[in-house]
């Protein structure tokens, strides 16, 4: 089941990613940028539902709350500091799934599904109903962060292309990031929890604080994907939080394939390239999608990672 | 609060939590009884808000609309369990969510279609459309009374059904040990598909219901069921009984929320779901797993 791709793939592929905004139109280079953001975010949930087994629906949220973090620290009239805006903004979607996880890992299964979605509800409804980030409205950022080393401007993130390059960097530290924890004892026991919860505990692995820290690494890394998102649409709305990204995230996952840290790219490739499709036919994109969907459950389980596998009449 | 204000809000909440039970014990029952997470189920609400809307202002009846409502939503279960979600009893929970996020977006864009997106309001029927004047400025509408009073007639006839009726019996046999119940000769698929067609029927006939008084829109179903999870949640997995408790529970918090904190009234049902969560993780109803 489990498959890496080779180096040399992995490798081909970020090159054809580097050169992209050297031959595509602008239009192109930002489509991929949103799509490497959503395969950053695709593969945080990944961690979560692929290597620990905890499915969960509200995954939106720590995209959401970093979104947010950041549009309120930034200033009003000056670029923000992406030094300081970046850290605090990853670091308040981990501390906030961090208090949350205390709470819903209290439970499994499909319990676990819906009271991470209540959850995330409840964030939304926190930035929809108060007067803390706008309201239902949602708030502008009016200047992109930058990043400046003693004074010498390093990237400003209101580059397209500056943009897509941090964003692709990005994608990629979190892939080996993720690659690397897989291969660590701490993902290995994270994949005993997912087999056979029971027996991890018996062995003496405390189960609850390993499921911690990997639900607070995805909502981190989610952060990330989501401050990224934030300086790309240059603003922000509890939209971002809704359940619906939480439910298109968790597609990507499984379009690409569960377990497969790959998958989730794939995932997020596929899932863009459906949308954007399906809506150059039809304003009810959704329509063929929501087909797309039931045929994927119904006849290909395994995710589209599945399908070379299965082309070569191997067993997935 | 004054005693007449608090009487209404009383009502208020009650008839709200009676509404959210009708949704929510379809929802539990599946889950109870088949194990299937179906996040689909608020779409049958919306479904059921829009065939209300479209069927009265064809038939001119509302009754006549609910009648039919009706009939078309039992039909609509039997066929989707038979065509879908029979097919996913034994697959993972991550499969049943997957497929029912598709259906919502299937049936979100069928109605876009049908029916448009902009809110439609239902009228209430003629001789329900009276209020009770409680005091000089203050009212109770009838509607609302009704609502509650069908909600409770139909959590009365669930009791009888489930309690007291050899179909009851096989319902919580299943719900209690699905193999044994097969073992000892219940047609579990027939029993499973029943029960699937009762669940969309109830949601539907509680979006029916709700349409003269929340009026018909796009986003009501994904609305009703993050609200019946946290049911569902509160209640604990499979118990009908918890359903009604707990639904009852945010009727009242909700209503009250809304009246003494303005400002957070979207929040307070999930603050009652995370301290419910922290003394009871498997609800108040629920079993220990």
């Amino acid at each position: 089941m489990k498959y890496t791709p080779p180096w040399w793939l992995l490798g081909i592929t970020a090159a054809v990613l580097a050169a992209f905004p050297l031959i595509g139109q602008a239009f192109y280079v930002e489509l991929l940028a949103k799509v490497m953001i959503f395969a950053i975010f695709a593969m945080s949930l990944q961690l979560l539902a692929g290597v620990a087994g905890l499915v969960s629906l509200g995954h939106a949220a720590w995209f959401g709350i970093a979104a947010y973090t950041l549009v309120m620290m930034a200033p009003k009239v000056d670029p923000a500091n992406l030094w300081l805006t970046l850290p605090a903004a990853v670091g308040v979607a981990a501390v906030a799934s961090f208090v949350v996880g205390l709470f819903v890992l209290r439970t499994r299964g499909i319990y676990f599904i819906m009271v991470t979605l209540a959850f995330a509800q409840m964030f939304y409804f926190v930035f929809h109903d108060t007067s803390l980030g706008g309201g239902s409205d949602g708030v502008y950022l009016n200047f992109k962060p930058e990043a400046r080393i003693g004074g010498h401007l390093l990237f400003d993130l209101g580059n397209p292309v500056h943009f897509f390059y941090v964003t692709l960097v990005a994608m990629a530290m979190v892939f080996v990031l993720l690659a690397a924890i897989r291969r660590s004892p701490f993902g290995h026991a994270l994949d005993g929890m997912r087999a056979n919860e029971r027996r991890m505990r018996a062995l003496g692995f405390p189960v609850m604080r390993y499921q911690l820290a990997a639900f607070t690494l995805a909502g981190a890394l989610a952060g990330l994907a989501g401050y990224l998102a934030a300086c790309q649409f240059g603003f922000v709305n509890p939209e971002l939080l809704a359940w619906h990204e939480s439910g298109n995230v968790l597609l990507m996952v499984i379009l690409g394939g569960l377990g497969q840290l790959h998958g989730a790219i794939i995932g997020a490739f596929a899932f863009a390239l459906l949308q954007e499709g399906f809506s150059t036919v039809t304003k009810h994109w959704q329509l063929p999608m929501g087909a797309v969907i039931v045929a994927l459950v119904l006849f290909l389980p395994g995710g589209l990672s599945s399908l070379a596998a299965r082309l070569r009449g191997k067993k997935s | 609060m004054d005693p007449v204000t608090f009487l209404i809000q009383s009502l208020n909440g009650l008839q709200y939590g009676l509404l959210l039970f009708l949704v929510a014990s379809g929802l539990t029952l599946v889950f109870g009884i088949m194990g299937v997470v179906n996040l689909a189920h608020g779409s049958f609400y919306m479904i059921g808000a829009y065939l209300a809307f479209s069927l009265a202002s064809l038939t001119g009846n509302f009754f006549i609309a609910l009648a039919l409502g009706l009939v078309a939503s039992v039909v609509l279960g039997l066929l989707l369990e038979w065509a879908l979600f029979s097919r996913l009893y034994h697959r993972d929970h991550l499969d049943q969510v997957l497929l029912t996020y598709g259906l919502i977006l299937i049936f979100e864009e069928l109605r876009s279609l049908a029916v448009g997106d902009d809110v439609h309001s239902v009228p209430v029927p003629a001789f329900l459309s009276s209020s009770i004047k409680l005091t000089d400025t203050l009212s109770y509408p009838v509607y609302r009374l009704f609502m509650s009073g069908v909600c409770i007639v139909l959590a009365l006839i669930m009791y009888v059904v489930i309690q007291r009726t050899r179909l009851g019996m096989r319902v919580r046999a299943g719900t209690s040990n699905r193999d044994m119940a097969e073992g000892l000769g219940v047609d579990i698929r027939l029993l499973f598909r029943f029960v699937f067609a009762f669940g969309v029927a109830l949601a539907a006939f509680a979006g029916m219901l709700a349409a003269p008084v929340s009026s018909v829109f796009p986003g009501m179903g994904s609305q009703v069921l993050i609200l019946c999870f946290v049911v569902v949640v509160i209640g604990g997995i499979g118990s009908v009984w918890g359903a009604l408790l707990a639904a009852l529970l945010i009727g009242f918090t909700d209503t009250f929320g809304k009246v003494l904190f303005p400002d957070y009234a979207g929040l307070s049902v999930y603050v009652l779901m995370a301290a419910i969560l922290l003394w009871r993780p498997a609800g108040l109803f629920g079993r220990a797993t």
